[in-house]
């Protein structure tokens, strides 16, 4: 399982929503499911997957799953491998 | 209840012994070189904490208490120097903790000041000091660690308000409402961080003879333990005491609550 995988997985456990979803179309507030309580279970499940920790910030920041792939990039999370 | 007990029995195991309470937990104390916050880190490295403490400007003092909890009670302890009021700073002692430990089990909203005034001459640096450090900081710990805990499903929040934030006092406007917007952020913490499994409560110290009474005058104090049912001012000790039973696994089912530390004060 690489990175970006995970990365999925945990937004699909987050939100509820199938594996084969197209997460680039995800956006908080807009997607059915995405409110500020399923946010925080989000930024949970994906700090616990690659025991990452979230500036507050980037928190507040994260709208889409593109912006998740950027932060956890930015901390160091390698998607590819 | 196990099989075979009677009703009202306690199970064989009980949740914490009287000592070591606090066994491996790792707890941040703001504010925790003087007073109640340095009384609370002392108790805690007593009853197996790692401690984290904390101090705004003395880093010697800081280093020196440190070194006394490692001494004294063989805990392993460390210190920020960094002011409640700096949220950048406050963000960067918890990506610290993050880094060192992984995890954080308690958190001891601590740190206050207390500037009094009437109301006519109320400043507006004054207001935004206080508010500053005793809100700002405050919420910004909790927000902070209260992340923390919830990686681990468990954590225990303790924000030390006071007696006068829930009944008020003459020239003390600013400070009590600093310290009554603390009580509705354990609250409305407390509601929000249950299912996670974080407890929320407050204390309510009354008159705790720690640095802030030393400016106090004497027929203000006198006046002041007139009106204690107990007859004396507090111990630090006193308010620590509480403050580790909320801290503590005896308290598993306590969330959202505020508890008077004031040996009957009526103000």
């Amino acid at each position: 399982m690489t990175g970006l995988d995970r990365l999925k997985a945990a937004f699909a456990q987050a939100l509820g929503i199938p594996a084969n979803s197209d997460f680039d179309t995800l956006q908080y507030a807009v997607t059915p499911g995405w409110d500020s309580v399923a946010h925080m279970n989000l930024v949970a499940e994906i700090e616990n997957s690659f025991d990452i920790m979230f500036p507050t910030e980037d928190v507040i920041d994260m709208s889409s799953f593109g912006r998740a792939k950027e932060i956890v990039t930015r901390l160091g999370v390698d998607l590819s491998a | 209840m196990q099989s075979g007990m009677q009703p009202g029995a306690l199970p064989e195991k009980h949740t914490a012994p009287e000592t070591q309470m606090l066994d491996g937990k790792i707890a941040f104390i703001t504010g925790s070189t003087r007073g109640i916050g340095w009384a609370t880190a002392q108790l805690f490295a007593q009853h197996g904490a790692v401690v984290i403490l904390n101090g705004r400007a003395n880093q010697q003092l800081l280093d020196e208490r440190v070194a006394e909890l490692r001494s004294r009670f063989a805990a392993t302890a460390i210190g920020f120097c960094a002011d409640a009021s700096e949220t950048a700073a406050v963000k960067a002692c918890y990506a610290e903790i993050f880094k060192q430990f992984k995890r954080l089990d308690v958190l001891v909203n601590n740190a206050g000041i207390m500037q009094d005034s009437v109301l006519g001459m109320i400043s507006e640096p004054l207001v935004d000091r206080s508010l500053a450090v005793n809100v700002k900081g405050p919420l910004f710990h909790l927000q902070e660690a209260s992340r923390l805990m919830a990686r681990n499903k468990s954590g225990a929040i303790i924000n030390v308000s006071s007696i006068i934030g829930s009944a008020g006092k003459e020239g003390q406007a600013v400070y009590s409402a600093t310290k009554a917007a603390l009580l509705g952020l354990t609250k409305s913490a407390a509601k929000e961080l249950a299912p996670k499994g974080i407890r929320v409560n407050a204390v309510t110290p009354g008159l705790i003879q720690t640095e802030l009474l030393k400016d106090l005058p004497a027929a203000k104090l006198a006046e002041a333990l007139a009106g204690i049912k107990m007859g004396r001012a507090g111990q630090p000790e006193d308010v620590a005491k509480v403050i580790l039973f909320l801290a503590s696994d005896l308290a598993s089912y306590v969330t959202g609550q505020v508890i008077g530390v004031d040996g009957g004060m009526i103000l």
